[in-house]
């Protein structure tokens, strides 16, 4: 449903962040991306959503070529992407959030549904702005509802256990399970948590802006948790093939 | 009442039939090009011209809970320069609200003008919430303008919530606002604005907090559009052990400018007061986050200014 094709990106100011990375994602997979930390997965997660435009290569999404699409597009073609750093609005309330999201107004239930989906008690929070009143994990866990509420046929979750206490991350890792099981669409989360790559179906590690590794979850997640225990930083794993 | 009124009552003051039918069962004075279009008193809340001076004085009896009096003003034409001076009498314990629109419309060259002086003297424990709305309409090349002053004293335990809203069509307001804080007693006011065009708006609030446990909280939202120009000027003052919190936020778009200054100024050493102000465009991640879910950047821009308006 997805296909990458020789993408790469560079910063303004020149530094290729992404070379050249190749994969395909299947319908209805979870698919995790890990890496080292400036390793190309915001950036790669942005591309997908249409947030950065490639300097070279293409994205095919349900077999239309994306690459030339802008955010808002993209967004219709049906890829959400959960911010790493929430955005905060004065003015716009949690209930407003997840109704843009939704495209329409949403009974209390689902409202229930979704603020549940990541640990929050509605009652509490769908009238609350969505400001700098709100907890680093709170918004963290709304900004996740917001692209919940998209049932969206690619969601992209960049570091979703960022800043979010470990109850919460547990009802996290259960709800991102319960979607894969219903085949609602495809999961790409950007994570670095074994319990989230222990449930992945593929594991892409990304590092230096190339993928290092791609496979099966219970293939690749032995090796990356056998080579944390090596004394050589990961980084320079790629030159040295 | 002409039909310039009934329109401009429906922005204002949540109009509704019932004024004309005469089966409203509030205290009400409606003000049209200067004159008196209509009065009702009630048993608890009496309104009665002042002797000296254009204007009105509202008596609210102590004790009054749950009604609501509106007064709204409308001038309808241009070459209008009305000055009204209405003051509110609020009794101790009373419990009312108070919705004061005020509706300008000038189809012709000249300019129309409404300058609403309004005193508020709450007594001890009164609670009063006043809506006050501005709204200009018509076509004319004649200024549309209202200067609202309004000049609030509240004794021990009061509270004043003021609401004020401004959204486009008046070409020139400045806005006074003064006041007097007592024991234990709150003035809070929330405004928003919004301007377009060549529009000029002025904001003036300098309150004293002489009570002791005072407190202040003033927050302004505004969105400066086309080429108008706003400014914001504050002065909240302890001169008692009080808290004062000010907080003015603008968004700037097209060639809007805004001139924010805030003041604080401490006279006890238990007066606790806090400023905060930004003023800048619409924030990229904000626009970028509501495009990712489906919108266009106008239809993110659109949605966040009212947000931030509502």
């Amino acid at each position: 449903m997805l296909k990458i094709e020789h993408l790469a990106w560079s910063t303004p100011t020149g530094e290729e962040v992404v070379k050249d990375i190749d994969f395909e994602l299947g319908d209805g997979k979870l698919v995790v991306v890990t890496g080292p930390n400036g390793g190309g997965k915001t950036s790669l997660a942005k591309l997908i959503a249409g947030i950065e435009t490639p300097t070279a290569g293409r994205i095919v999404f349900d077999g239309q070529d994306i690459s030339g699409l802008d955010v808002t597009q993209r967004a219709k073609a049906g890829i959400a992407y959960a911010f790493q750093q929430p955005v905060r609005f004065k003015g716009l309330t949690v209930r407003d959030l997840l109704e843009l999201a939704a495209g329409g107004s949403l009974p209390e239930e689902q409202l229930c549904a979704l603020l549940g989906q990541v640990g929050l008690c509605a009652n509490e929070y769908i009238d609350r702005q969505m400001d700098t009143s709100l907890s680093g994990g709170e918004s963290k866990r709304i900004e996740i509802a917001t692209v919940l509420a998209r049932k969206a046929r690619l969601s992209i979750f960049d570091e979703p256990e960022a800043g979010i206490d470990l109850w919460s991350f547990s009802r996290l890792v259960e709800t991102f399970q319960s979607l894969r099981a219903r085949h609602t669409g495809t999961l790409l989360i950007i994570s670095h948590q074994e319990r989230i790559l222990s449930i992945a179906d593929e594991i892409i590690v990304i590092a230096g802006g190339k993928v290092r590794m791609a496979g099966p979850g219970n293939e690749i997640l032995p090796e990356l948790l056998a080579g944390e225990r090596a004394a050589r930083c990961p980084l320079g794993k790629e030159e040295r093939k | 009442m002409n039909s310039v009124t009934a329109e401009l009552l429906k922005l204002v003051a949540d109009y509704k039939d019932e004024f004309d039918k005469g089966n409203f069962a509030g205290a009400y004075n409606i003000r049209e090009d200067g004159q008196c279009a209509g009065r009702q008193s009630t048993k608890n809340i009496t309104i009665t011209s002042k002797t000296d001076l254009p204007g009105l004085e509202i008596h609210i009896r102590p004790g009054t809970k749950g009604e609501t009096v509106y007064i709204p003003a409308c001038v309808t034409h241009s070459n209008i320069d009305d000055l009204v001076y209405n003051d509110f009498f609020v009794g101790e314990g009373a419990d009312v609200v108070i919705v004061a629109g005020c509706g300008v419309h000038s189809d012709g060259e000249e300019q129309a003008r409404h300058n609403g002086i309004h005193r508020f003297f709450l007594e001890k424990g009164a609670h009063v919430v006043y809506r006050e709305k501005h709204v200009g309409t018509g076509s004319g090349k004649g200024q549309r303008r209202i200067d609202p002053v309004t000049d609030v004293h509240l004794a021990e335990d009061a509270v004043l919530e003021m609401d004020t809203v401004q959204l486009g069509g008046v070409d020139r307001t400045t806005r006074k606002t003064t006041g007097v804080v007592g024991a234990r007693a709150k003035l809070l006011v929330r405004e928003r604005l919004l301007t377009d065009g060549e529009e000029w708006a002025r904001t003036d609030f300098d309150v004293t907090m002489e009570g002791e446990d005072s407190g202040v909280d003033l927050i302004s939202r505004s969105v400066a559009r086309g080429h108008s120009h706003q400014e914001f000027n504050s002065n909240i003052r302890g001169n008692a052990r009080c808290t004062g919190h000010s907080e003015c936020d603008a968004i700037l778009s097209e060639q809007g400018t805004v001139v924010a200054q805030p003041a604080l100024e401490a006279n006890h050493i238990d007066a606790s007061l806090i400023h905060e102000a930004a003023i800048g465009k619409i924030a990229g991640e904000q626009l970028l986050k509501l495009r990712t879910l489906g919108l266009t950047e106008e239809e993110a821009e659109a949605r966040i200014v009212e947000g931030f308006l509502k």
